[in-house]
């Protein structure tokens, strides 16, 4: 059988979910789950350098590309950070090994799924794959079996599966459309057999999927109307999965919206999608922005810091065109690395301090240097102080749509702002002013969450062109 | 065209509609529980009836999977859960069942305004099938929305999944594929449901999601 990256990429996350599953010990399994997730991220990026051929069932393009390398780096920067952050709530017994197999376990199969997810090249598949992510997630959200924890993974659940089948409605519909011009079957699922007729299908069809996708997986990416279910999920979970949940399954739900607006683009008849997503994204940003200023749970305020940055690069695709796309995809990427940075920082801070309360915390620069420090660092690099990496991306979305729509522009900076007021004002009740709180020392492993930063740091002063024309590439594909 | 076939499809989907209603102002959950075992059975008989007519024998197998699995596997074992648990009482809506069957209406019409506007293009059976599919999915909707306990939600979702099943089948030729994800769908949601529901009575001594509001993270 021929075996390429493709299907490693695919196949390790699933055989080491089979074997974590089957192993005891809490170390061993930690380790395992880092090497697992090394060696696919090792196999994704070798895509890069060898692009295997697409087939019926899978696809890679410069698009998805970009997509599974920070998929899978960040969940494996993750799954190091995890193994320190699980190792404590073992010894305070919050999990118990039977949990954290479980865990463990469970942490490869929504890797498998999302990268399933990234790589599908049938909009059936890929609609699958995203209900098996959020499925996984809803397990993990509920791990501690509190009854904060089983509400929000009750709440999780029920949203994100009318989510998902407002989602499956939207995929029927297009097949419908494609049907009488592809014929019945199997590629009139195909998505790169859709996107090569797409011209020719029905486009009032087009229009009602595109609605209905749009409501669909715009729940998993937690845009504003239908966001209930994120701050929950996000502050009730093991930590590890707050950082997969925020850095990449709202990306990957993100990518799925992409890939049905290229396919409306195709059509001219059919509704530009874009003033849809704009408007959104807007009121994405600017609602998780209000939202910021009366947040008392420190993982709660980073999640709707989430809402608020899916919200700009929602908005940033949604202008469209090749530079607000080249900005809404480089702020993706740094959204992700630095917000699953913040939840590592915010990881270790919570379990130092026995709570998630901001009123509980306080003095973390004096007490817990490195923790407070990497906090503030990340809290500046999330509200786009220069020169780190957000900030770019920031700005290079509101120039662009400065010199075409000045007025959605001052909305879009006026919900930047509020969000960077709102986190400073508490980020000084957490890393300043009286120690509150227990002081002993973290134990915690700091070299995932200052790799992140250390990424978003450089890609603020310079990127490298190599990085760039890749972008452009993807940009341009966009359209 | 029509013929037969096509009133007799006509008929079954429309009959899902019928009973998506029944489902809405159903105020005792045994009364609800029977009542989406008729819905999952029609849903079978739909299934198997666009199999005959679209000589597609594999979707016979999605008519099998509604039949046994949705009509008999799962409202038995919630009929179980609901007496392990003792909430065989009245459940409330939230909404009021004039109001509800008001809205319900409004939802129907606007799904065939909808859809019935936008497939003027494809053959009849297929179109109508589409509006009442999409009549089903959003009555699903308004169950999970008017109750506030976490059965009957469930039963929402799983007459919402009926309603995509049908709009699956009623799209000729479409990949087995999908049939089988969403079948297999709502087994993994039903395996997900029964353990939540167990542990939601390990902590909570209730399944009212009223009393589950109380502990949400931001009124502490």
């Amino acid at each position: 059988m021929r075996f390429d990256a493709l299907e490693a990429v695919l196949l390790i996350p699933l055989m080491a979910a089979a074997l974590l599953a089957a192993l005891p010990g809490y170390r061993l399994t930690a380790g395992l789950n880092v090497a697992a997730a090394l060696l696919t991220f090792l196999a994704a990026a070798s895509l890069l350098v060898v692009q295997p051929a697409s087939g019926d069932y899978l696809l890679v393009d410069d698009l998805n590309k970009v997509f599974i390398v920070l998929t899978t780096f960040v969940a494996f920067t993750t799954s190091v950070f995890s193994a320190s952050y699980i190792g404590h709530e073992i010894e305070i017994g919050r999990l118990t090994p039977a949990s954290v197999r479980f865990y463990h376990a469970m942490y490869q199969v929504l890797m498998f799924a999302m990268n399933l997810a990234l790589v599908a090249n049938n909009i059936g598949l890929m609609w699958v794959a995203i209900e098996v992510a959020t499925l996984t997630t809803v397990l993990m959200v509920g791990i501690y079996r509190t009854h904060e924890a089983l509400e929000a993974a009750w709440k999780y659940f029920i949203l994100g599966s009318v989510g998902i089948a407002l989602a499956l409605f939207g995929t029927i519909l297009v097949y419908m459309a494609a049907r009488p011009v592809i014929g019945e079957g199997l590629y009139a699922m195909v998505w790169t057999v859709l996107v090569a007729h797409a011209a020719k299908f029905d486009p009032a069809l087009l229009n009602v999927a595109f609605v209905f996708l749009l409501l669909g997986y715009g729940t998993k990416v937690g845009l504003a109307p239908l966001h209930a279910w994120l701050p929950d999920a996000h502050a009730e979970g093991p930590t590890p999965i707050s950082a997969v949940l925020s850095g990449l399954l709202l990306n990957v739900a993100l990518y799925a919206l992409l890939r049905f607006k290229m396919l409306l683009a195709v059509n001219p008849a059919a509704l530009a999608p874009g003033p849809l997503m704009v408007m959104m994204g807007l009121i994405s940003c600017v609602f998780a922005a209000l939202m910021l200023y009366r947040r008392r749970d420190i993982k709660r305020m980073f999640a709707y810091s989430s809402i608020e940055h899916m919200g700009i690069i929602v908005f940033a695709f949604g202008m469209g065109g090749s530079l607000a796309n080249f900005a809404g995809l480089l702020h993706m990427t740094m959204h992700s690395l630095t917000k699953s940075a913040i939840f590592f920082a915010v990881g270790h801070i919570a379990q130092v301090k026995g709570t998630q309360k901001i009123a509980n915390m306080g003095g973390l620069t004096v007490t817990h240097p490195v923790l407070g420090w990497g906090l503030v660092l990340g809290v500046a690099a999330i509200a786009g102080l220069p020169p780190l990496g957000i900030f770019m991306s920031e700005f290079l979305v509101l120039s662009s749509t400065f010199a075409r729509q000045p007025w959605l522009a001052a909305i879009l900076a006026l919900g930047i702002l509020l969000a960077l007021g709102g986190l400073f004002l508490r980020l000084n009740t957490i890393a300043f002013g009286e120690p509150r709180g227990p002081t002993a020392p973290a134990q915690a492993s700091y070299v995932p969450m200052f790799a992140h930063f250390a990424i978003v740091f450089v890609a603020g002063i310079y990127l490298p062109p190599q990085l760039v024309t890749g972008f452009q590439n993807v940009a341009r594909l966009l359209g | 065209m029509h013929s037969i076939t096509f009133d007799i499809a006509h008929m079954l989907a429309g009959s899902l509609v019928l009973v998506s209603f029944m489902q809405l102002y159903q105020d005792r959950l045994y009364a609800l529980l029977n009542t989406f075992a008729l819905h999952a059975f029609i849903l079978a008989a739909s299934v198997a009836w666009q199999a005959f007519i679209q000589d597609a024998p594999h979707l016979y197998l999605t008519a099998m999977i509604a039949l046994v699995f949705k009509a008999i596997v799962i409202p038995v074992a919630l009929h179980r859960i609901i007496v392990k648990l003792g909430i065989h009482r009245e459940i409330e809506t939230v909404v009021g069942v004039g109001p509800t069957m008001l809205l319900g209406m409004g939802l129907v019409a606007l799904s065939m305004v909808v859809m019935l506007r936008v497939t003027s293009d494809a053959d009849p059976l297929a179109r109508e099938d589409l509006a009442f599919a999409l009549s089903v999915v959003l009555l699903g909707l308004l169950m999970m929305v008017t109750r506030r306990n976490a059965v009957s939600q469930v039963i929402g979702f799983m007459s919402l999944e009926n309603g995509l099943v049908l709009a699956a089948t009623g799209a000729k030729g479409m990949p087995l594929v999908v049939e089988i994800s969403v079948a297999f769908s709502v087994l993994i949601a039903f395996i997900v449901i029964g353990i939540f529901l167990f542990r939601i009575r390990e902590r909570f001594d209730t399944v009212d999601m009223q009393a589950m509001d109380r502990f949400r993270g931001e009124q502490r």
